[in-house]
């Protein structure tokens, strides 16, 4: 590894290696879900070389599973990262700034392990690498979908590198660059689905407002999560004006848990009344994937982190912990859901031919499960490595801070100082406390 | 309510060979009439499809894109499952156990009368607007430019998988021998391009279950059976709008073309 200089290891925060060995519990987590990324490459690797057909329990009627479910939430989850942290230090919203820098390595952090994941689904990667470039198919949203969010992970590096160097102006453009590319390769993905007109359940200008809204949803969810887990690793880092980003971010993600909710509710609805969609719809709600769609999908996502995190007032970490990690479980379910759906219904069910007449079964084999748990495994590592030696991911200086302005000990937001005024007046007069006192 | 009562004795003859063919062609406009108004969704007759694809009749054949237009018509009601042409398929295209670029499927009626079991071969359609050449990222898939085969270049295929899932009829899977996707190309390496003029399927159908040609061709058998409005023409999955190259219809042994097999077979 390449040598950093004092002065932008401070500015970094960069601690080095040696914070990695302060907490033996850590480094034993650190370790095991490390080596657990690795077994699990290993194990993926043995499936390239003994091709995938005969270990993977994808079909030639299904031949989207769990991989491209794990890849989904991975990138869903980026995207959101990505979506949520720039209201803050793109759009310039005070009190998302300072989750900025955690959000946007967590964000290259599941972009990288989303990519490892799809490695293994495509059947001959490195031929993506040069046909994606010799021989563009514009028409295709999967060459688009690759393609924007290889610039995607571009920006997204620069992005972060500005944050690092405190390159507030930089950062903001390269930002701002990042979340078209995310918005863009993200709509995208949800187009990959959504213009398939063969496939009744996907089709439709649904599953593009659908994956950006609940990647939004993940994006909050996941800020929340490694956030909470951070302070959990590092009491230290905790401070007035992180919790007052969180009680934010909580608020926005009880919101759009509400607006998936309605998504997920209105999708089931008009399912209904659509012959062939309804085969499929009904699978979820009575027939054999009830579980998956109402214990995951609408339990651990929404509902009961719904209840949890109301319950929390964006103050509770613990219970936001709990609520967020059971939604990103349920996140997971929703993206299995959504890729199976698609496809149980076979294409020729209105046939009406013995063939086709039931439902088309999936069961995620040993190397899929083994794959989409290395994914997760290496996303879990960075992000404990990122958090000891990046230092809790912390503004070293607050240069977001406007001049004349100030961080309230109070209550964490900037307020500005009037001509004249020192920091205590204002901070009284921000908070009505003057009147308090003449009243007195 | 009160019936006259039936006069057994004198009643007349109904059977197939009494009915005159005016008759025949009355009932059949009148049967082309009511599918087209109910069964539109699902069935397209010829009539109302000729109207939905070209302005009018005349500019018909010079209307189709490809010269020849390869096309292929299955009269469901000919085929027997023997599944000759499965085995042809496989063993001229050199196609894996594990896959199969086409195959019959099985469809009971079990209250039917007479008859109860009816075999439909399914094929790659060779779409005119194919889902599959949009999804590739790569172009591996893509339609000839001049005869409008989906063909497959298997060097630029990454093994997405995207196409299988595209694909409205599930003609595509992955074959590991070619590390790519693999589909019917309607033989065209194995035989069109050698000069002869019919599918290793086609050839081998001892029924005339499925008949191959240029429909943009007048004086082809697959134009003929296509472009008449006395037999319902349909294509499969309709709705999802690709515009198929496989049509099929249903025939017995005395439909009009009463080919038992393809006559510049072999």
């Amino acid at each position: 590894m390449a040598k950093i200089s004092e002065e932008r290891a401070a500015r970094w925060g960069y601690t080095g290696f040696s914070a990695l060995v302060s907490s033996k519990v850590q480094l034993s987590i650190l370790a095991l879900l490390g080596i657990t990324a690795l077994c699990a490459y290993v194990v993926g690797l043995h499936g390239t070389f003994t091709g995938y057909r005969h270990v993977y329990g994808v079909t030639r009627q299904i031949p989207w599973g769990l991989l491209i479910s794990g890849y989904i939430f991975c990138v869903v989850t980026s995207t959101g990262l990505c979506l949520v942290s720039s209201i803050g230090h793109v759009f310039g919203y005070e009190p998302y700034m300072p989750i900025a820098k955690r959000a946007v390595f967590m964000s290259i952090v599941f972009m990288l392990a989303g990519f490892t994941i799809i490695f293994f689904d495509l059947e001959n990667p490195f031929r993506m690498a040069i046909f994606n470039v010799i021989s563009p198919n514009f028409r295709s949203n999967m060459w688009w979908m690759g393609t924007l969010y290889g610039l995607y992970l571009l920006a997204l590096c620069f992005e972060y590198f500005f944050l690092l160097e405190q390159n507030h102006a930089l950062s903001r453009f390269t930002g701002f660059f990042g979340l078209l590319f995310g918005v863009a390769a993200h709509s995208n993905l949800g187009a990959v689905f959504g213009m398939l007109h063969g496939r009744e359940f996907w089709y439709g200008p649904y599953m593009p407002i659908y994956f950006i809204v609940s990647a939004m949803m993940s994006g909050g969810a996941a800020i929340i999560f490694f956030t909470c887990f951070a302070w959990m690793i590092n009491p230290e880092i905790l401070d007035s004006r992180k919790e007052r980003a969180i009680k934010a971010v909580s608020q926005l993600t009880i919101m759009l848990i509400s607006i998936i909710l309605f998504f997920t509710l209105w999708k089931i609805i008009s399912g209904i009344v659509a012959p062939e969609k309804f085969v499929a719809i009904k699978a979820f709600i009575v027939g054999p994937y009830a579980p998956f769609f109402w214990i995951g999908e609408i339990g651990m996502g929404l509902v009961i982190p719904l209840i949890l995190l109301v319950r929390s007032k964006g103050l509770n970490v613990q219970l936001m912990f709990i609520a967020t990690g059971m939604m990103l479980i349920g996140i997971f379910f929703m993206r299995y859901d959504l890729v199976l759906a698609g496809q149980i219904v076979p294409v020729f069910h209105a046939l009406h031919v013995e063939e086709y007449s039931a439902l088309l079964n999936y069961v995620p084999s040993f190397h899929e499960i083994a794959v989409v748990t290395g994914g997760l495994a290496l996303a879990g590592s960075l992000f404990i490595l990122g958090e000891k030696i990046l230092n809790g991911h912390q503004f070293q200086k607050h240069e977001i801070v406007p001049p004349g302005a100030f961080i309230c000990p109070g209550c964490g937001g900037i307020h500005y100082k009037k001509e004249g005024e020192t920091s205590e007046q204002a901070l009284q007069r921000h908070h009505r406390m003057i009147k308090t006192k003449i009243e007195e | 309510m009160n019936f006259n009562k039936i006069d057994i004795d004198n009643l007349q003859e109904e059977s197939l060979e009494k009915v005159s063919v005016r008759e025949r062609r009355t009932f059949m406009k009148m049967g082309l009439m009511i599918t087209g108004v109910f069964a539109g969704g699902q069935i397209l007759s010829v009539v109302s499809k000729v109207n939905e694809v070209f302005a009018s009749p005349s500019e018909f054949v010079e209307k189709y894109p490809y010269k020849p237009h390869y096309s292929m018509v299955v009269r469901q009601g000919l085929c027997i499952d023997c599944e000759l042409c499965v085995r042809a398929c496989k063993k001229t295209n050199e196609v894996p156990d594990y896959g199969y670029r086409t195959r019959i499927l099985t469809k009971k009626v079990s209250d039917a009368v007479g008859r109860k079991k009816e075999f439909i071969p399914i094929l790659c359609n060779h779409c005119n607007e194919p889902p599959c050449c949009r999804a590739c990222p790569t172009k591996a898939t893509y339609k000839d430019t001049n005869n409008g085969i989906v063909m497959m270049d298997t060097s630029k295929c990454i093994g997405c998988k995207m196409c299988v899932l595209a694909c409205p009829y599930e003609a595509r899977y992955f074959n590991e021998e070619r590390h790519a996707i693999d589909k019917c190309n309607f033989c065209y390496d194995t035989r069109l391009s050698k000069g002869k003029t019919l599918t290793a399927c086609s050839n081998v159908c001892p029924t005339g279950a499925r008949i191959f040609g240029d429909i943009s061709d007048p004086e082809n058998v697959v134009y003929k059976m296509v472009h008449q409005i006395e037999k319902q023409v349909w294509v499969l999955r309709p709705e999802s709008g690709s515009k198929p190259n496989v049509f099929y219809m249903k025939a017995t042994r005395s439909s009009p073309w009463d080919l038992r097999r393809q006559a510049d077979a072999r």
